[in-house]
C-alpha cells in the first residue's frame, strides 16, 4: 500500500509555524525583557493541587501519575492523596519559611473536597489557577466544545467561590488541550496558560477574539520528570535544578533580556520527607545569588505585558 | 527480506584495512544536531502514529518547539565556544519556517544534510516515485537556501522502505548514517552511486540518553566521555582512525538544565588537540578517497544456511 499523495503535499510550509497561533520567534533575538529590580531570573514556582479518581478512564491517555494496578489501585490513590494531606503541608512549610511567591494550580475536584486546604493555600497568599475538574477530565478534541466549556467554567467557579476571586492562570490537566482549549480559556477571561512549554519567556497567543499569554512552566525538570520518570536521586534533582539557574542567570546577566524559571512541582512527589530536602537545596542555592525575583504568574505577566511594544490590558485590570 | 544485505562482514581487528585520518588524527568526531521541525497536525501515516497524544498534542509539540526558539542557541554556543562546526541533520522544511536558524548554522560552516522534509512524514509505505520526490525536494531545498550539493542522508523519524538507500545512492548522496553496525565508515553495497554508512551512533544520540535510557545531564556526559576514551586508546592501539558521533536535538540539550553537562563533555574532547573535529562529509569523502577499495577487497559476504 502507498501512501496518499497528501503525504507529500505541504500545505503549511511556509516561513514561520505550521499555524497561526503564535508567531515564530528566537528568545535570543527578540527585544531585552527587563523584570522589577532589574532582575535576572524571575522565579515561577507552581505546585500543582491533583486529584486522581480511583476509577479514572485513563482516556484518552493516561496522564502522569494515574491510577496503573488492576481495579481498584489503593496504592496509587492513596499516594497521590497523600500530596493533599501532607505533602503541600510540608511543601508550604518550606517555601513560606523562605518568603516565596507561589502560584497554585488546583483541580476543582480538590477545591470541593478539601476545603481546609484551600483555607491554608488562601492564607499563604499564594496565586491560584484553574487546573480542570481533576485528573481525570483531560482536555482533547475528542470532546464536544461545549463540554469542554462546561469543564472550563465548572472549575474556574469553584476557585472563584473558594478564594474569591477569578483565575487569570490556567494549567491544564497533564497540559492536554483540545483545539478549542485556549479559545475557551480567552473567552472565559483567562489571561495567561502554563500549558505550552517551548520558550523560557512568555509571548503572545491568539485565542478566542483577542489573545492570552503563554507561560513558561516545563515538565521537562519538573520534579515527576526527574524523580519518577526518570528515576535520578534527589542530589541529581538538586544538581539538574541548580544547572537550570545558573544557566539561565548568566544567560539573562550577558544578554540583558530576564529570563523565566519555573519549578513545577508535585506535593506528592517532592512532598515526601526523603525528598523534600532536595527543594531545600535548591532553594537556598537560588536565594543565595542576586538579582532573583519571586513572582507570581499574575506578576510575571504585568511585568511582561507591560514591556510589550503594544502593551495594553486586554480585560481592562 | 530477512537480511538487507547492505554491508560485507569485516571483523573489527588486524584483518581489517586501516584508516589514517587528516594529521593522523585518532578519532574522527563528529557532531550532528537535528534540525527538526514536528508539524502540530500532520497527515496520518497509515503505518506511525506522528504523536503519542491525539491532536493537538501540545505538549508534544512544544517541548519540541522549545528546541527551534531557545534551545538551538544554547547548544550552538556551546559548541562555537570550542570551535566545533557542525552537521546539521535538516528536516529540510525548516529552511522555510525558520530560515534564521540556517543562516546561524551557513555562518558557522555548518555542512546540512537531509532528515527528510518533517519529522512528522515518514518514509513508511512510500512509493519508489515517492521516496525519489522526497528525496529530490532535500537536494533542491539545501541547495536552494544553502548552495550545499546534498552529500548524507539520516532518514526522518528513522524511517525506511526496503529501497530508500539504494535510492539515495543512485540519486547521487555519499553518505548515510542510518546504520550502526560500526565505528568506522563501510561501504555499502548499493546497486548504483558509491554509498559509504558513517557511524551516528543511537548510543550517543540524545534521545535515546535522555528519552529511553532515562539519564540524567550529568551521566550523559560521562557517557560520552567513556565513549570518546575507549575509540581515542583503540585507535592508538591499533594505529587505525576511528569516528565519534555526538548526535543531538537542541529541544533536550539545549534545555537550561542540560547544557552545562554537554558543554563540559565537548570541552572533555576538545582538550585532545589531536582529535579531527570533522563533518560527516569530510569524514565520508576522506574514508572513499582513501580506504574505500581497501575495504570493500576485505569484506567478504555472509554465507547463508542452505
Amino acid at each position: 500500500m502507498t501512501l496518499d499523495k497528501s503525504f507529500l503535499q505541504y500545505e503549511n510550509r511556509r516561513y514561520g509555524m505550521d499555524h497561526d497561533r503564535y508567531e515564530w520567534s528566537m528568545l535570543h533575538q527578540r527585544k531585552p525583557v527587563i523584570w522589577p529590580g532589574d532582575a535576572k531570573v524571575a522565579l515561577l514556582i507552581v505546585p500543582a493541587l491533583e486529584w486522581f479518581p480511583l476509577d479514572m478512564s485513563n482516556k484518552p491517555f493516561a496522564p502522569p501519575g494515574a491510577m496503573s494496578t488492576a481495579y481498584p489501585d489503593l496504592r496509587h490513590y492513596t499516594l497521590r492523596d497523600y500530596g493533599n494531606r501532607v505533602g503541600i503541608f510540608r511543601l508550604m512549610r518550606i517555601l513560606q519559611a523562605r518568603g516565596l511567591k507561589v502560584t497554585a494550580a488546583i483541580n476543582a475536584a480538590v477545591v470541593v473536597r478539601y476545603p481546609a486546604l484551600l483555607d491554608s493555600v488562601r492564607e499563604a497568599g499564594w496565586e491560584v489557577i484553574g487546573h480542570g475538574i481533576d485528573m481525570d477530565h483531560l482536555h482533547h478534541s475528542q470532546r464536544d466544545a461545549d463540554d469542554e466549556d462546561t469543564l472550563i467554567r465548572t472549575a474556574l467557579e469553584h476557585l472563584e467561590k473558594a478564594t474569591g476571586q477569578m483565575p487569570r492562570g490556567w494549567l491544564s490537566p497533564a497540559k492536554s488541550q483540545s483545539w478549542a482549549t485556549l479559545d475557551l480559556l480567552q473567552e472565559h477571561g483567562i489571561e495567561y496558560c502554563c500549558d505550552w512549554d517551548n520558550d523560557d519567556l512568555p509571548y503572545d497567543m491568539k485565542a478566542g477574539n483577542g489573545r492570552l499569554v503563554s507561560m513558561p512552566v516545563s515538565p521537562d525538570s519538573d520534579d515527576f520528570a526527574i524523580l519518577i520518570k526518570n528515576h535520578h536521586t534527589e542530589a541529581s534533582f538538586a544538581e539538574q535544578i541548580i544547572d537550570q539557574f545558573e544557566c539561565l542567570h548568566a544567560e539573562a546577566q550577558r544578554s540583558g533580556s530576564g529570563r523565566v524559571m519555573s519549578i513545577a512541582l508535585r506535593p506528592w512527589v517532592i512532598g515526601q520527607p526523603y525528598r523534600i530536602g532536595a527543594l531545600e537545596t535548591v532553594l537556598d542555592h537560588i536565594l543565595s545569588r542576586d538579582s532573583v525575583w519571586s513572582a507570581t504568574g499574575s506578576e510575571i505577566l504585568t511585568s511582561w505585558q507591560a514591556q510589550q511594544p503594544n502593551a495594553r490590558d486586554m480585560f481592562g485590570r | 527480506m530477512r537480511d538487507p544485505g547492505l554491508y560485507d562482514y569485516l571483523p573489527y581487528d588486524s584483518r581489517r584495512p586501516t584508516i589514517t585520518w587528516p594529521n593522523g588524527a585518532p578519532v574522527a568526531v563528529w557532531v550532528a544536531p537535528n534540525l527538526e521541525f514536528y508539524e502540530l497536525a500532520p497527515p496520518n501515516n497509515p503505518h506511525r502514529a506522528s504523536w503519542g497524544r491525539p491532536e493537538p498534542d501540545v505538549m508534544g509539540y512544544a517541548y519540541r518547539d522549545y528546541g527551534n526558539r531557545v534551545g538551538f542557541q544554547r547548544m550552538f554556543e556551546a559548541m562555537q565556544k570550542f570551535g566545533i562546526r557542525g552537521s546539521a541533520s535538516l528536516n529540510v522544511a525548516m529552511c522555510d519556517h525558520a530560515p534564521e536558524v540556517i543562516e546561524i548554522c551557513a555562518e558557522a560552516g555548518w555542512e546540512f544534510y537531509s532528515h527528510g522534509i518533517y519529522n512528522t512524514r515518514f518514509m513508511l509505505g512510500m512509493s519508489e516515485d515517492q521516496e525519489r520526490e522526497l528525496i529530490q525536494d532535500s537536494i533542491d531545498t539545501i541547495l536552494k537556501h544553502t548552495g550545499q550539493r546534498l552529500d548524507g542522508w539520516l532518514s526522518p523519524a528513522l524511517s525506511y522502505t526496503e529501497r530508500t538507500l539504494e535510492i539515495v545512492a543512485e540519486m547521487g548522496l555519499s553518505y548515510v548514517c542510518d546504520l550502526f553496525h560500526d565505528d568506522q565508515p563501510a561501504p555499502l553495497n548499493v546497486p548504483s552511486g558509491k554509498l559509504v554508512s558513517i557511524p551516528y551512533s543511537l548510543e550517543m544520540n540524545d534521545v535515546i540518553a535522555y528519552n529511553v535510557n532515562l539519564l540524567s545531564p550529568r551521566r550523559y556526559g560521562e557517557v560520552i566521555r567513556r565513549q570518546f576514551d575507549v575509540l581515542y586508546r583503540e585507535s592508538v592501539e591499533s594505529g587505525s582512525g576511528t569516528v565519534m558521533c555526538i548526535p543531538i536535538h537542541p529541544y533536550l540539550v539545549g534545555r537550561p538544565h542540560r547544557i552545562a553537562a554537554f558543554e563540559e563533555a565537548l570541552g572533555y574532547i576538545a582538550g585532545h588537540d589531536d582529535v579531527w573535529f570533522a563533518t560527516g562529509r569530510e569524514i565520508a569523502a576522506h574514508f572513499v578517497a582513501n580506504s574505500y577499495d581497501d575495504f570493500v577487497a576485505a569484506g567478504r559476504a555472509p554465507g547463508a544456511v542452505a
